[in-house]
């Protein structure tokens, strides 16, 4: 059982707040730099598309989004699994870091994308297959942090979360097929599907430097949250009150 | 076999002794209608269309009142505690708790759509659909406002929070439950949304009361 020590060291608080705080300002400077390129090449210099001109550049921000409110919430449900299945307490702080930014993320995809349809389709909102699971995908996250605020036992709360986020999940394939499942006003993926994207390499790659870049800043904020979230915690242990007296708090 | 039996028998004894604990769910789900049937103008030709919506959202939001009940009292007198240490499997007792809870108040609303859409002017085509529907469909309600329920059983006030926790999760049942009804009226086969009803009848039937149980003993730990 040697070779699993050093995941045992992984999830111990100490040790996790420790690489939290070494990794994370690199996700934050390589996130600003990607998503500088990515923006600022996609709002200002790749081409017009052909069929919706420039209101096209809102993918820049609504794909990335999107796509992160479906994995933010399958890394919930993941962390909600551990949680359940080992009783690991980082674990169970990671679900409660991630609901809030999967939150905004769910609410930023909905939004950017009823500010493209109002032109498009004429409407900012339709009752279409992907935008109502969209919006049970937010009203999902909207359930765990409010079960999550209603304990007063961290401990019985994250449990309680962690079993909601594991039966939700179920919510994911809906969203993500909604598209393909159903005769949907939502248009099919342009950029992931087999063989050649049908997008043209000036558009696409800020695409990829935006949806990486989006990614990295969820992991930093997350890392960030769960920093918080582990010292709210274990305040009082002797690694947090050394800690505090290192940075005069 | 006998544990669920017994637990049954007694959540129906339970209900017999008190009688309006079952029957205001059903009058509520009778005022909806009644409402919904005032608001419009009188005899809208309009409301027959919006009638198997108005019966889902109706059936929904009147199990939605049963469920802070479904566990409550049994937490608070302790006998829940005492289900959690029996030898009995806690995932069976669970089962049974929600059968009990579909026969009290899903049976119920199941025969009470016919009159009511009736009501609604609903066409006679959309009957059977409807019907068949609410009848794989309430079950998936006791099933996932149970182990909702479950999730909040120690919180003071819950109630304000399981709309919250039941009703994004039950959005599917009542897509397809009233794309039932709306696929029947318009001659197409209705079969296709009934199946996939019971499939996830199937699927909560089987995983419900193990989330359930897992559910009830955090709330004792």
């Amino acid at each position: 059982m040697s070779s699993w020590t050093w995941f045992h060291r992984l999830a111990s608080p100490p040790s996790f707040f420790r690489l939290a705080d070494r990794l994370a300002p690199w996700l934050g400077w390589i996130a600003l730099a990607l998503l500088a390129y990515g923006w600022i090449n996609g709002l200002f210099f790749a081409p017009e598309d052909y069929q919706q001109k420039d209101a096209y550049r809102i993918i820049y921000v609504h794909v990335p989004a999107a796509a992160l409110s479906l994995s933010l919430y399958v890394g919930m449900a993941v962390a909600g699994f551990v949680a359940l299945v080992w009783r690991m307490k980082l674990a169970e702080s990671a679900l409660i870091a991630i609901a809030p930014v999967g939150a905004s993320f769910t609410a930023l995809a909905l939004v950017t994308g009823m500010l493209w349809g109002k032109p498009m389709w004429g409407a900012y909102w339709v009752w279409d297959a992907r935008l109502t699971s969209e919006l049970v995908l937010l009203f999902l996250y909207f359930g765990v942090i409010g079960l999550w605020q209603a304990f007063e036992d961290p401990r019985a709360a994250a449990r309680a979360c962690a079993l909601l986020a594991v039966v939700g999940v179920i919510n994911v394939p809906i969203v993500k097929y909604s598209v393909d499942w159903w005769n949907s006003l939502h248009q099919g993926s342009t950029i992931l599907k087999m063989g050649k994207p049908s997008i043209t390499a000036a558009m696409a790659w800020p695409l990829f430097a935006s949806v990486i870049g989006s990614y990295l800043f969820a992991g930093y904020v997350i890392l960030r949250r769960l920093q918080n979230e582990l010292l709210q915690r274990e305040a009082g242990t002797a690694w947090v009150r050394e800690l505090m007296g290192k940075s005069r708090v | 076999m006998n544990v669920i039996l017994a637990v049954l028998t007694r959540e129906l004894r339970l209900a017999l002794r008190s009688r309006m604990d079952w029957l205001l769910p059903l009058l509520f789900f009778v005022m909806v209608v009644m409402l919904f049937g005032l608001g419009a103008r009188p005899n809208d030709p309009v409301l027959a269309g919006f009638a198997p919506s108005i019966l889902w959202v109706g059936a929904l939001l009147s199990m939605l009142l049963t469920l802070d009940r479904l566990f409550r009292a049994d937490y608070e007198d302790g006998t829940l505690e005492q289900l959690c240490l029996a030898e009995a499997p806690l995932t069976l007792t669970v089962a049974a708790k929600l059968t009990a809870h579909w026969l009290l108040t899903g049976l119920p609303l199941v025969l009470l759509a016919a009159p009511l859409a009736v009501a609604l002017q609903l066409p006679a085509a959309g009957q059977p659909a409807l019907v068949l529907g609410l009848a794989l469909g309430t079950p998936v309600l006791s099933f996932v406002g149970g182990f909702a329920a479950a999730l909040t059983v120690a919180l003071p006030r819950a109630g304000l929070l399981l709309p919250l926790l039941v009703l994004p999760l039950l959005a599917p049942v009542l897509i397809f439950g009233a794309g039932a009804v709306r696929a029947a009226l318009g001659g197409l086969d209705a079969a296709a949304p009934l199946y996939f009803l019971a499939a996830v009848l199937v699927l909560c039937i089987t995983l419900v009361p193990w989330a359930a149980a897992a559910a009830l003993r955090n709330a004792f730990e």
